[in-house]
């Protein structure tokens, strides 16, 4: 099994003419995603890669039946684009671009308050299930379908982590990356809630890094909440306060989210921390628990 | 994007929030000048730096007579400010902000940021300014005020009013009223100029009744200065490292550090996780390079040749995780880098993802000299090993 995306869903890509959304629709129908519609306002009745395309995410959803929208538009539209779709009655919403300001993203939390649409990202990889479908931009053949839930601020750093998940043998349910930005849809504690009921989920790999307090919350959570054995890992403990570390999110600020902070908040919630990122595959493996 | 005090304190004069009358000046001779301008003594000579704590280090002087200005100014722009933030090697001050004395009666501290949890925009706000807000919650976290800001509604006029009437011992009518705009005032700058941060330490009130606000720190979101060219405009290249300025020129995230490796990689997490590998392998990383999801064969040359302008670096770390960046764009950038430079030191090279063994292929058919690592441990191991 698997949460929020499957072989059930069908996608619609938000700026599918686009450089990037034209690579990775190609891409996801590659993969076996079911993307059944494009939406670019003013290009509608357009094909590409043999998606059609719509004027806008209601109309893709009357004529294709869309439950999952994938957002690839430039940030000055990106904000709109999601309440467009959470608007239409999308129930989960990608967003991959990168750039938003904050105080659009404060808009668009208060808009999804009052909308059931789940969002994940933005500045994000997407949403997978292995050997399903995936929802956004990770490369797909490093994933192999199993019993890991993966939940992650990152991008590439993901990729990593589960090529080494899948080199030792331990394949995933899903693997979420929620983000890098300040505001993001949904949270590390989300998932977990997904995840908890899941079946098929046996244990969950997090991985966080400096800035916020999303992996304190997360700790405090499955310390009252979470039965499934859970391993982290933080990325920035030698990051310096005051730079941002190229992910809007990831800085340290008035002595808030540091490494160590969150790191001792997950081992007290009983949560394996990984030290070494090169070690991380073997030590979920070696904890025998899927 | 860091503004200096002085381009804060323009900014939310034009947003009707008082500030005190003041001159930025580029020489103790400019300074002389500006304060003939301004009611005094006494003045203020403030250092313009992006840099907290300059009182602590000098940076800051109350003068009562044009002597002591000249001296004041002088020495703050002739030789770097230390404070407890800019660390040992100090800060170069470019100018000085002179202001007219204020009489104070009382400090207070005011702040709006985006509460990262909720969503939502947040004024934090405490009757005990002009030090440390930290120091104040760590002492008396009852004494600072957190008030969220709903924003589909914005600014409302009771969350002024629930703050200035804590305070206590309550001030004159004239006071609160003042007080109560200035803080819709503050809070309408934060939202109009896209801040991630405004804070204002101390917010004063002075003997009139009036409200002032005496510092000024803003930060706007990088993010938004698409829409706002003016404020974009008065970013300060001085104040940046000059690698890092030529990195931003090529859109790459490059945050010089002071140890011996030099690292290239995509994404910022796994820039940051490369870093941590580096250290605990012994050895200390040179830089954060995040040459992005997207790098052009450019974009890598460009990185490249920073981080080998670097004369701090004895060893590098190529680590790249190919999803939309793939291998071998990354190999034809690395090469076309190292044509144009010789390369004096070790490199070690750790691909995987996309298009790798094309990749791999391209640099082992050149003549690059470097080292294969065939995970992140083997290439923690080889870096520490070199030098």
């Amino acid at each position: 099994m698997s949460i929020l995306v499957d072989e059930n869903t069908r996608v619609v890509v938000h700026g599918i003419t686009g450089r990037e959304g034209t690579f990775h629709t190609q891409q996801m129908l590659n993969y076996g995603t079911v993307v059944a519609a494009g939406m670019t306002p003013g290009k509608g009745g357009r094909k590409v890669e043999g998606v059609p395309v719509f004027n806008s995410v209601e109309q893709a959803v009357r004529e294709e039946g869309v439950n999952t929208s994938c957002i690839f538009v430039p940030p000055p539209f990106a904000a709109d684009a999601v309440m467009e779709a959470a608007s239409a009655g999308i129930g989960v919403i990608v967003c991959i671009t990168e750039g938003i300001p904050t105080l659009d993203m404060v808009k668009v939390k208060g808009f999804l308050n009052t909308h059931p649409s789940v969002l994940i990202g933005p500045n994000c990889p997407g949403i997978i299930s292995p050997a399903r479908t995936k929802v956004g931009i990770m490369p797909g053949p490093i994933h192999r379908p199993g019993s890991i839930g993966v939940i992650s601020r990152s991008g590439t750093l993901t990729y990593e982590v589960v090529d080494q998940l899948t080199r030792a043998g331990l394949g995933q349910s899903t693997c979420i990356g929620i983000g890098g930005d300040p505001i993001i849809g949904t949270t590390f504690i989300d998932h977990l809630k997904w995840f908890k009921e899941d079946p098929d989920t046996e244990a969950v790999v997090l991985i966080g890094e400096i800035g916020g307090s999303a992996e304190e919350e997360a700790a405090d959570y499955v310390r009252d909440h979470f039965p499934k054995p859970v391993f982290a890992f933080i990325a920035g403990r030698t990051a310096p306060p005051g730079k941002r570390m190229g992910h809007a999110g990831a800085i340290i600020t008035g002595g808030k989210g540091r490494a160590e902070d969150k790191i001792k908040a997950l081992e007290a919630a009983g949560i394996k921390v990984v030290e070494d990122l090169g070690q991380l595959g073997r030590t979920v493996l070696d904890a025998g628990s899927c | 994007m860091k503004l200096h005090e002085y381009q804060s304190k323009n900014l939310l004069k034009k947003h009707g929030v008082k500030v005190p009358e003041g001159r930025v000046a580029a020489s103790a001779g400019d300074a002389l000048d500006a304060a003939g301008e301004l009611k005094g003594p006494p003045w203020v000579v403030k250092a313009q730096v992006h840099a907290g704590g300059r009182g602590k280090g000098g940076g800051v002087r109350v003068v009562q007579d044009l002597g002591q200005l000249e001296t004041a100014a002088r020495e703050i722009l002739e030789r770097p400010l230390v404070t407890p933030q800019t660390g040992p090697e100090g800060k170069t001050v470019r100018r000085v902000l002179v202001e007219e004395g204020v009489d104070i009666d009382r400090e207070f501290y005011c702040a709006v940021l985006v509460d990262r949890a909720a969503g939502q925009p947040v004024m934090i706000f405490s009757q005990e300014g002009g030090m440390e807000i930290e120091e104040v919650a760590a002492r008396s976290p009852e004494k600072v005020l957190r008030r969220a800001v709903e924003p589909e509604i914005g600014w409302m006029p009771f969350t002024g009013r629930s703050l200035a009437y804590s305070l206590d011992p309550l001030p004159s009518p004239e006071a609160v009223k003042n007080l109560i705009a200035t803080l819709g005032r503050l809070y309408g700058a934060f939202e109009k100029l896209d801040c991630s941060l405004l804070e204002i330490n101390p917010l004063v009130l002075t003997k009139t009744g009036e409200v002032l606000a005496l510092d000024a720190k803003l930060t706007i979101d990088d993010n938004a200065l698409f829409r706002h060219k003016d404020l974009a405009a008065l970013d300060d290249p001085d104040e940046k490292d000059p690698l890092e300025r030529k990195a931003a020129e090529y859109n790459l995230n490059y945050i010089r550090l002071n140890g011996n490796i030099g690292a290239m990689v995509n994404g910022a997490g796994l820039a940051m996780a490369t870093m941590d590998v580096i250290k605990m392998a012994g050895a200390e990383p040179a830089n954060f390079l995040d040459v992005g999801g997207g790098a052009s064969e450019e974009m890598i040359t460009r990185g490249f040749e920073i981080i080998l302008e670097d004369e701090k670096v004895e060893a590098i770390l190529i680590n790249i995780f190919g999803g939309i960046l793939r291998c071998d764009v990354l190999a034809r950038g690395v090469l076309a880098a190292a044509q144009k430079t010789s390369i004096q030191v070790p490199l070690i090279v750790r691909l995987e993802g996309t298009n790798v063994e094309e990749g791999r292929r391209i640099l082992e058919e050149s003549d690059l000299k470097f080292l294969v690592a065939k995970d992140i441990s083997e290439a923690a191991r080889l870096v520490s090993s070199h030098p």
